[in-house]
């Protein structure tokens, strides 16, 4: 008896959300190994990494937290996926959100409290979206592939971020310490609910999954990036502009990753330092996919992702696993998710009569029965 | 400026860009063949911890390169099946590769930081190094950089003169029509993924085996794609490889030499050169929209499979 391979006559609907559990599962098995490897104990490891940071109220918390971040980026990120753009830039766009918005909060706080914290997210917001910008400039104008200059200038924006909080922006009285002073009240964004340290970046958040769901599944311009990305020469014939939509794109996930990173510093860390971003652009390229580009996927998956990072950490202080972990975990998930989604199109079948007919060779795998 | 000072910015360029050579020549071949693997940076952080680690333990530099290369090919061998067999999408499967590549090699690594080693040592070729200027920049160096230029020929002369360069093209630029006249296309594709991940594995286990002998985290810094933008830039100029890889040490330089004058800039704005350079480089080259580059995902004929 062999397992042979065909093509299904349709997709297979169930797979594809079967598929991204599947993945889940594959990557928890796959680390069990690893973590075996490495001389762990498995079952306690994966207890510590995922059971105990939600079995706290403070770890709870900590998770909702981080949440809000990755959703930002990830949903910004499916934008632009969806027509099959490969802006890889959120990472970057994240820490020019937070270190424009850093420097107005630090320099404008003396002078006026009324409309500080408003004009500090815009400019946040702001700073993400002119650093997508430059790409989709570069793209449109000079045909300048994207994916190279946006991971180029993540490199850049982490670079200028080390250069403020080791140079102009530098707390005096940190005793040389690379980060800024505290931001003031009235620079912080407030808490949702006393007690806790939920702030107004998780609202922001959910209102963005309601806005892009609308924006993808609503608006026009949803189904314009939807046929960009399944056929452009397709969504040529009927008239779309490739450019608009490569701009539209890039701006709104900017902006997205902007206001992720404007929100994490004033919210959550409340100063400027170097690691301001724990890798929460690369994460939510997984969270994207893993969510199946769709708002919805999305939360979820980034709820997954928040507990891989509150999980790594925990590994961390418990187990002395280092922190990258987390990044091995996100890797695997990705590329398990990629091979399950195989299983979309094709399926498995026992096949007796195969054994002299071996259907996956190194050559390819053999064409399904004529259909 | 005088000759030593020129001599040794120019000799420090050829080691910094020796990693990034290899890691391009492994791209190159992979882009030409028909696949784009994005993963460089993840296959060669492996390869850098891979060596490093097999060179400690073992305290034989020839079995560290080995090992870097392994490391490689299998990080490769991870994205052949995914994309090829699996038909995954290669960007994704590139992205994978990279972030997999990153947390796995911070991990394995990680006992690691701070262990001493010693690097592999240059190599000096009799008569040859003499010359004045070239005797000491190309022919003073270690043998990777041999190894290095030794590649590039090897692969110009592949692409120009074999027939197996030839099918490797063939396969690259029409798939289709490459299978009518019954070439091996997966065959050819998965060789060209392997000694792409080799190439970044070795490249990798050059940096931290003769570069810089010694391990941190994500210590590529980059690199990976960087040689990446490289590859385009060398795909249509094929001649001007070198020069290539001389922008970039230029501009990893740049900051050394700077210091050196006395002009004080931030470390860390200095750092932004390499990536503004390359960025400056790829707006030059892409003006002309008939150089096509980077396979566009979603153009039919690179998304062949046999299955269709």
């Amino acid at each position: 008896m062999f397992l042979s391979i065909e093509r299904r006559q349709q997709d297979s609907q169930l797979m594809v959300y079967l598929s991204p559990i599947l993945a889940i599962l594959l990557t928890m098995v796959a680390g069990m190994l690893m973590l075996l490897w490495q001389g762990q104990d498995p079952v306690n490891s994966l207890y510590t990494l995922f059971i105990l940071p939600v079995s706290s109220w403070y770890g709870i918390n900590d998770l909702v937290m981080k949440v809000a971040p990755i959703l930002l980026c990830a949903l910004g990120l499916a934008i632009c996926f969806r027509a099959s753009i490969w802006n890889i830039g959120a990472e970057g766009q994240f820490i020019m959100g937070a270190l424009a918005g850093g420097y107005v909060a630090l320099t404008l706080s003396e002078y006026i409290s009324a409309l500080l914290l408003p004009i500090i997210l815009l400019t946040g917001a702001a700073a993400g979206l002119l650093w997508a910008a430059i790409s989709a400039f570069l793209r449109n104008r000079y045909h300048v592939n994207e994916i190279l200059t946006t991971i180029m200038l993540n490199y850049i924006a982490v670079n200028l971020l080390l250069y403020g909080v080791h140079g102009p922006l530098m707390d005096p009285d940190g005793f040389n310490f690379p980060q800024s002073t505290q931001f003031s009240e009235s620079a912080s964004l407030p808490l949702l609910l006393k007690g806790t340290h939920l702030h107004l970046g998780l609202l922001f958040a959910l209102l963005a999954v309601v806005a892009v769901w609308v924006v993808l599944s609503r608006l026009f311009i949803g189904f314009q990036l939807r046929v960009v990305g399944l056929d452009r020469s397709a969504a040529e014939y009927a008239g779309f502009s490739e450019k608009r939509l490569v701009t539209i794109s890039f701006l709104l996930c900017g902006a997205l990753a902007g206001l992720a990173g404007v929100s994490e510093v004033t919210g959550s860390i409340g100063q400027l330092v170097p690691q301001v971003s724990l890798g929460y652009g690369y994460a939510a390229i997984v969270v994207a996919f893993l969510g199946r580009l769709h708002p919805i996927g999305i939360t979820l998956a980034s709820a997954l992702m928040a507990l891989i990072y509150t999980g790594s950490e925990m590994g961390q202080i418990s187990l002395g696993l280092p922190l990258a972990v987390g990044s091995l975990f996100q890797g695997m998930l990705l590329l398990f998710l990629l091979a399950c989604d195989f299983l979309i199109c094709y399926q498995l079948r026992l096949d007796k009569a195969s054994r002299y007919h071996p259907s996956v060779t190194l050559s390819g795998i053999k064409p399904a029965a004529e259909n | 400026m005088d000759i030593d000072l020129l001599t040794h910015i120019l000799f420090t360029m050829v080691r910094i860009g020796t990693p990034l050579l290899l890691v391009a020549l492994g791209a190159i071949v992979c882009e030409k063949s028909g696949v784009l693997n994005i993963g460089q940076e993840g296959m060669m952080l492996m390869g850098a911890t891979a060596g490093f680690i097999g060179a400690v333990t073992t305290g034989n530099l020839m079995i560290g390169v080995m090992m870097g290369i392994t490391a490689g090919i299998f990080m490769s061998l991870l994205f052949g099946w995914v994309t090829l067999h699996l038909r995954a999408n290669p960007v994704a499967s590139g992205l994978a590769l990279t972030i997999m590549g990153t947390g796995l090699s911070a991990w394995v690594g990680g006992d690691y930081v701070g262990q001493i080693l010693t690097g592999i040592q240059p190599v000096v070729i009799p008569f040859l190094s003499d010359l004045p200027v070239v005797g000491k920049v190309l022919f003073s160096q270690d043998p990777l950089v041999y190894l290095s230029l030794t590649l590039t020929v090897f692969v110009w002369f592949f692409f120009r003169f074999t027939y197996a360069g030839l099918v490797t093209l063939a396969v690259g630029e029409n798939p289709l029509s490459a299978t009518e006249i019954g070439l091996p296309v997966m065959l050819v594709r998965y060789i060209a993924v392997l000694f792409g991940g080799a190439m970044a594995g070795l490249g990798g286990a050059c940096l931290s085996l003769a570069y810089t002998p010694l391990w941190t985290e994500n210590m590529t810094a980059g690199r990976g794609w960087i040689a990446l933008a490289l590859a385009v830039f060398v795909s249509w100029w094929p001649e001007r490889r070198l020069l290539g890889v001389g922008l970039f040490g230029v501009t990893s330089i740049l900051p050394v030499a700077l210091q050196g004058v006395g002009v004080s800039v931030s470390p860390h704005l200095l750092a932004t050169l390499p990536y503004v350079a390359t960025i400056a480089v790829l707006v030059l080259l892409s003006r002309n929209p008939s150089h096509k580059y980077l396979i566009v995902s979603g153009s039919p004929e690179k998304l062949w499979h046999p299955s269709h």
